[in-house]
């Protein structure tokens, strides 16, 4: 057994330091047989937005702190103080105001918590080029090898990275340790907030035995209900099956799932990972059903998403329309163009198309709560909007709108729109 | 029903009728043929409710009636049976089966009620006209490569056919957005006054199976929602895409000045080599026209990169680069019936036209890609 403090980095044999640092005399202490042969770490904020806003407003620290959109949205983050209430993000915010009435609700500013994000993984990159990032405020490191540079183990290093963002962003951090991304991501989740476990190559198939399977990476919803209705709840299950039939009967994923229980993870952690998609969706104060009304909040997403492309220099090929129903249920259509786009003016007609055929499918008046649109299947920008032979007039429309995007490089992005964008 | 027809007479109609069935159909009465025999012979029909096609075929009838029986397999039956056999068709001996016996072979198939099998009204068609089965053959058979696949623009799914204002022709249209090809015909008596209509893919590459040796004439009738073309003993019958075609003279360049001719199957050849190395996604290669030469080249980040040049008469000054997809250039190039292709083009990034120096009623507007 090895343990080390999580303050002053000591490390010392296990029994040296039971309880306490021995040198310190911090309680923080880590302690496992492979601490120093473990790099992959995965780095995870504790309740991310919800942190942030506190570290911005003192006044909110001791409150039940919960980030979401209005009334109507759901919970983006909650702090440590609402969870106690039993709020969960991803929860409708009504119910979570009616488990913890006196919460403090904040609109998210994804702009700020962008920023901090940046701030967190140039920290990160001071110590590995290796960075996955897997959204703002949780990210995949490599730190296999940093030894002799850093002159501390990985274990040491990562503790290093949560120090400096507590001391300089000013928001804490959980740390999951092991040998690859997955069981790295499961250890970073046991111990939170402030956390550091560690999975190790001896334990790690007895560790999954006892999980349930949603500790799988990548099974969601659908995939544990159909796991249930095969009779398996629960990793050992799994473990008990052949590779073979699980892939059989659960494709691609069943691989995944094979190579999981097994402890086993191939990828790697990959710097520049693309981007995939580019999309943007409103949750509705209250629920829409005419049509008109739903084209006008499509046209400000598609303009969102259409500027946002063209300042990463790609151009997407699929557009997909997102509904949410009233009664929570996601539909999704999707429409693969002829031509890769990063026009709004391309996604928008293509986004009108399906919702009408959407809408028009409906024998009564359905209201909906969520409208988004994106784009996948990206490629590079300049493949984008070639001539089109089949449609002359899209020439004029692709020039209206780059003439649109001149006017607003100098004179700001609210200068000059098209009436359909008008409140 | 009961009838005695020769081998290969079926045979043939039930190739020609056949081919409409889908291998696949989830109405399991469009995966049979409707057999019905009366003084004028035994008539075959099949359909996928866009597309009928009725063939008649001379036989001895004892007894008139008829019935629908799987298509695919009675075909394949009629192909296995011995050339020159006398095969008689049987409805009536058997309940609900439709016998077939040649020599010593018997058959007994599950049939569908001829009442169930959907009927295609015609309807009133008020163009008629006839052309040589040649002139149709030429221009399905040069447009048919730029027809269009995409189910979201289902409009360009066919060839757009018209008698334009302009000129006294039958015009064909076909693009995919990326190339479009455009081939004229003479106009037949009668058929200046059609409406323009689409007709979609399925139809045409039917009716150019049907044309085979492209003798004879054929008929068509149409009207802005069905065209009929009869063959002889061959009727085919096909609802028409209901949609508007592109305005596709707009995008059909009118100041290309730079005018380059080449060697048709010398520069295809060129192509198709320098192809092999162009990555699977893009197969982009790129021509570099420079004075007497054009000189083709490929580049592929894992394969390497190759190089072709063939001779050419070039008009423009200096260097002109341009890229196309490989097979675009290629599925053009195999249009051109005569010695020499020439392209007339403008720059790297706008439309080319490329023509067969031998044929003024073939054009293509091919679009350039990025290289």
């Amino acid at each position: 057994m090895t343990a080390m403090c999580r303050d002053c980095l000591v490390v010392a044999p296990g029994e040296q330091m039971p309880t306490r640092c021995r040198e310190c005399g911090s309680p923080r202490v880590v302690r496992h047989p492979e601490l120093l042969l473990l790099g992959i770490a995965h780095l995870d904020c504790d309740a991310f937005y919800a942190s942030v806003e506190k570290r911005d407003d003192p006044s909110l620290a001791d409150k039940p702190v919960v980030v979401g959109g209005g009334h109507r949205g759901v919970v983006s983050a909650a702090c440590y103080t609402a969870r106690t209430y039993g709020v969960r993000s991803a929860m409708p915010m009504f119910e979570a105001l009616k488990a913890c009435p006196q919460a403090v609700v904040i609109r998210p500013d994804m702009q700020k918590y962008a920023a901090v994000g940046r701030q967190i993984r140039a920290i990160m990159k001071d110590y590995t080029p290796l960075v996955e990032p897997l959204s703002l405020d949780e990210a995949f490191m490599d730190l296999t090898g940093t030894e002799r540079l850093h002159g501390r183990s990985p274990a040491a290093t990562a503790a290093t990275i949560v120090k400096r963002i507590e001391a300089e962003v000013g928001v804490t951090a959980s740390i999951g340790l092991s040998y690859n991304k997955s069981l790295a991501k499961v250890a970073s989740d046991l111990d939170k907030p402030k956390g550091f476990a560690v999975i190790g190559r001896a334990a790690a198939v007895d560790f999954l035995a006892g999980q349930p399977v949603a500790v799988i990476w990548g099974a969601g919803k659908a995939l544990q209900k159909r796991l249930a209705k095969d009779g398996i709840t629960t990793v050992a299950q799994l473990q008990a099956m052949e590779e073979t039939r699980l892939i059989a009967r659960y494709g691609a994923m069943g691989l995944r799932m094979a190579q999981f229980v097994r402890g086993e993870d191939p990828r790697r952690i990959s710097a520049n990972r693309p981007t995939k998609s580019i999309s943007s969706e409103t949750t509705f104060h209250h629920d829409i059903s005419d049509g008109e009304e739903l084209k006008k909040i499509l046209w400000r997403q598609a303009e969102r998403v259409a500027r946002r492309i063209k300042s990463a220099e790609l151009a997407g090929t699929t557009v997909t329309l997102k509904l949410r129903r009233t009664d929570f249920r996601i539909l999704t259509r999707s429409r693969r163009l002829p031509d890769p786009t990063q026009l709004a003016d391309t996604i928008y007609r293509h986004g009108v198309e399906l919702l009408a055929k959407e809408i028009s499918k409906n024998t009564r008046v359905i209201a909906y709560r969520l409208l988004g649109v994106g784009l996948t299947g990206l490629v590079d920008g300049a493949d984008a909007d070639p001539f089109d032979l089949a449609e002359p007039s899209a020439v004029r429309r692709a020039d209206a709108e780059r003439a649109l995007d001149r006017v607003r490089d100098r004179f700001g992005a609210d200068a000059i729109g098209k009436g359909r964008g008008l409140p | 029903m009961q009838l005695t027809i020769e081998r290969s007479a079926f045979l043939r109609a039930l190739g020609h009728v056949q081919n409409v069935v889908e291998r696949r159909n989830t109405i399991p009465i469009l995966s049979n043929v409707q057999l019905v025999a009366n003084e004028a012979g035994l008539s075959l029909t099949a359909t996928d409710l866009d597309l009928a096609i009725v063939e008649t075929v001379a036989c001895e009838v004892r007894r008139p009636g008829g019935t629908t029986a799987p298509a695919h397999v009675l075909h394949d039956i009629v192909r296995k049976l011995p050339d020159g056999a006398q095969i008689e068709l049987d409805y009536g001996a058997e309940a609900g089966r439709l016998v077939v016996r040649a020599a010593r072979s018997k058959f007994a198939l599950s049939c569908l009620p001829r009442e169930d099998f959907p009927v295609m009204a015609d309807g009133d068609l008020p163009y008629h006209f006839v052309l040589p089965a040649a002139d149709l053959r030429r221009l399905i058979e040069k447009t048919r490569f730029a027809i269009s696949t995409e189910e979201t623009r289902y409009y360009l799914n066919g060839i757009y056919l018209h008698a334009p204002e302009d000129a006294p022709v039958l015009r064909g249209v076909a693009t995919d957005g990326h190339r479009l090809a455009h081939i004229e015909i003479s106009l037949p008596e009668g058929a200046g006054g059609m409406p323009g209509v689409i007709m979609p893919r399925k139809a045409a590459l039917e009716v150019h199976k049907l044309i085979e040796d492209g003798e004879g004439v054929i008929e068509i009738a149409l009207s802005d929602s069905k065209i009929r073309f009869s063959l002889g003993d061959i009727v085919l019958t096909s609802k028409l895409i209901d949609g508007t075609f592109p305005d596709y003279q707009r995008v059909i360049p009118s100041g290309n000045d730079k005018l380059m001719e080449v060697d048709c199957k010398s520069f295809a050849a060129a192509v198709d080599r320098v192809a092999t190395i162009s990555s699977e996604k893009s197969r982009a290669v790129k021509l570099t026209v420079n004075g007497s030469t054009v000189v083709l080249s490929a580049n592929s980040p894992e394969q390497g990169s190759g190089t072709d040049e063939v001779p050419v008469n070039f008009n423009g000054e200096g260097v002109l680069e341009i890229g196309f997809n490989a097979r675009y250039l290629l599925d053009i190039t195999g249009q051109i019936d005569g010695e020499n292709a020439c392209f007339d083009l403008s720059d790297g990034a706008s439309p080319t036209i490329v023509r067969d120096a031998a044929d003024p009623g073939a054009l293509y507007v091919l679009m350039p890609m990025r290289v």
